[in-house]
């Protein structure tokens, strides 16, 4: 049983951290600030969401799981407010305001 | 494997470092500066180090790179023209030696330390239950060495009052800044609306959670100024009139509870900052509730910065005479 929990572990946590490599590629390879923000939100949400689910089942307590959910949860609310702020600022300066 | 993380980070950490110092605009030496912060806080998780982890990425990542971010805009005007003025080659050289010398002394120092480091913490473990706190961090901060506390609060006030007399005279005691103006509907006041009730429970539970586990007032204090700063940036709330007795109050709250408590100490305990047997805890409680309001109004007025608005002045809600400070719309 506790073979397989570790599986599920490893294989959330590896799918999470080929978001976050897919995120950085991005980062660095696309030509514009929104397509580098697009890139970047898929480390922030679908990257952290799989290595906190990855780590769910490892956690001892409950509480501490819920505080690894709400961990993500803020990283999920900040990284879409900061891209938006980001991604309004850019457009301001290319209308030349 | 572990040892090839640490010392990817190491190096990592080292790069950011020198990045920071040679970068040309002070836009991307401040954005390096908060990378370095927070990597630095991933470097003291590892050496176990979870109460300075956290405050460096709160105060050393955080509140320190907000500081600089306005000291950036504020001398955006004139970096070119600073840039332009080159200094001597013997001003450069003076300054090279002395950076090197500073280094080679800093290294002499590391070399020459003995093989095991002196250390009074089996003594800090030995006495910490006389304290009452099971965090040895707390302990050490607000029994052993309570002393450096105080003054570190008496510090941040006597910096806050030095913030604010660079206030010219017309303004004393009116309101810091500009007024921040957002979309009352972006997604800024949104956030402004969402986070601080979250914030306010966290700052509360790690400043709770200080007594027996990491965290602690400082970490406490850095997250709920910053949800004040949210809520002064997205535009809900103005800065605060310096001039409002409540405010001051607040502010000098801190340092004289410590004080009062290190006094009934000499009388009762028979040393300044000695605690009565048995009553330790309760009284580092005190000192701690009592210094929450100072780091939190210390903090949030030293980013808000000097009063530039007087009191009696309305301010204008245009966002053409905001828009350097606007953050949202």
């Amino acid at each position: 049983m506790s073979a397989a929990v570790d599986a599920f572990s490893i294989v959330a946590i590896v799918a999470g951290l080929v978001f976050f490599l897919a995120g950085t590629v991005g980062l660095l390879r696309f030509p514009d600030a929104y397509t580098r923000l697009h890139a970047l939100t898929k480390a922030d949400n679908l990257g952290v969401a799989l290595v906190v689910i990855g780590l769910l089942p490892q956690m001892d307590g409950v509480l501490a799981a819920l505080k690894l959910v709400l961990v993500w949860l803020l990283v999920m609310l900040s990284s879409a407010a900061v891209s938006q702020l980001i991604a309004r600022s850019v457009r301001r300066q290319e209308r030349g305001e | 494997m572990t040892t090839v993380v640490s010392g990817v980070v190491a190096l990592l950490l080292l790069w950011l470092a020198l990045w920071t110092v040679i970068a040309r605009d002070a836009f991307l030496a401040v954005a390096g500066f908060v990378v370095y912060g927070l990597l630095l806080s991933l470097v003291w998780v590892r050496l176990a180090g979870i109460d300075v982890a956290l405050t460096e990425a709160a105060i050393g990542g955080g509140l320190t790179g907000a500081l600089l971010l306005g000291a950036v805009g504020r001398v955006r005007g004139t970096e070119a023209a600073a840039w332009s003025e080159r200094s001597g080659a013997g001003t450069r050289a003076l300054a090279l030696l002395l950076s090197l010398g500073v280094t080679m002394v800093l290294v002499l120092c590391v070399l020459v330390l003995p093989e095991d480091a002196p250390t009074l913490a089996p003594q800090v473990v030995a006495n910490l239950p006389a304290t009452q706190v099971g965090n040895p961090i707390t302990g050490v901060l607000l029994a052993f060495r309570a002393l450096d506390t105080l003054l570190e609060a008496i510090v941040l006030v006597i910096a806050l009052i030095g913030v604010w007399s660079l206030a010219p005279d017309r303004v004393w005691g009116g309101r810091p800044g500009p007024r921040y103006v957002a979309d009352p509907d972006g997604i800024l006041a949104y956030l402004a609306r969402v986070l601080p009730p979250i914030g306010i429970v966290v700052g509360i539970y790690l400043f709770w959670a200080g007594a027996d586990h990491p965290g602690g007032k400082f970490q406490a204090a850095t997250i709920l100024a910053a949800m004040w700063m949210l809520v002064q940036m997205a535009g809900l709330t103005d800065a605060p009139r310096i001039d409002n007795r409540w405010l001051r109050g607040g502010v000098v709250v801190g340092p004289l509870v410590f004080v009062a408590v290190g006094l009934l100490g000499a009388w009762t305990a028979g040393a300044f900052l000695g605690y009565p047997l048995g009553w330790a805890k309760a009284m580092i409680v005190a000192v701690e509730v009592a210094l929450m309001p100072t780091l939190v109004l210390v903090l949030a007025l030293l980013l808000n910065g000097a009063p530039a608005r007087s009191a009696e002045f309305m301010p204008s809600r245009s966002p053409d005479s905001a828009s350097a400070r606007s953050a949202g719309s």
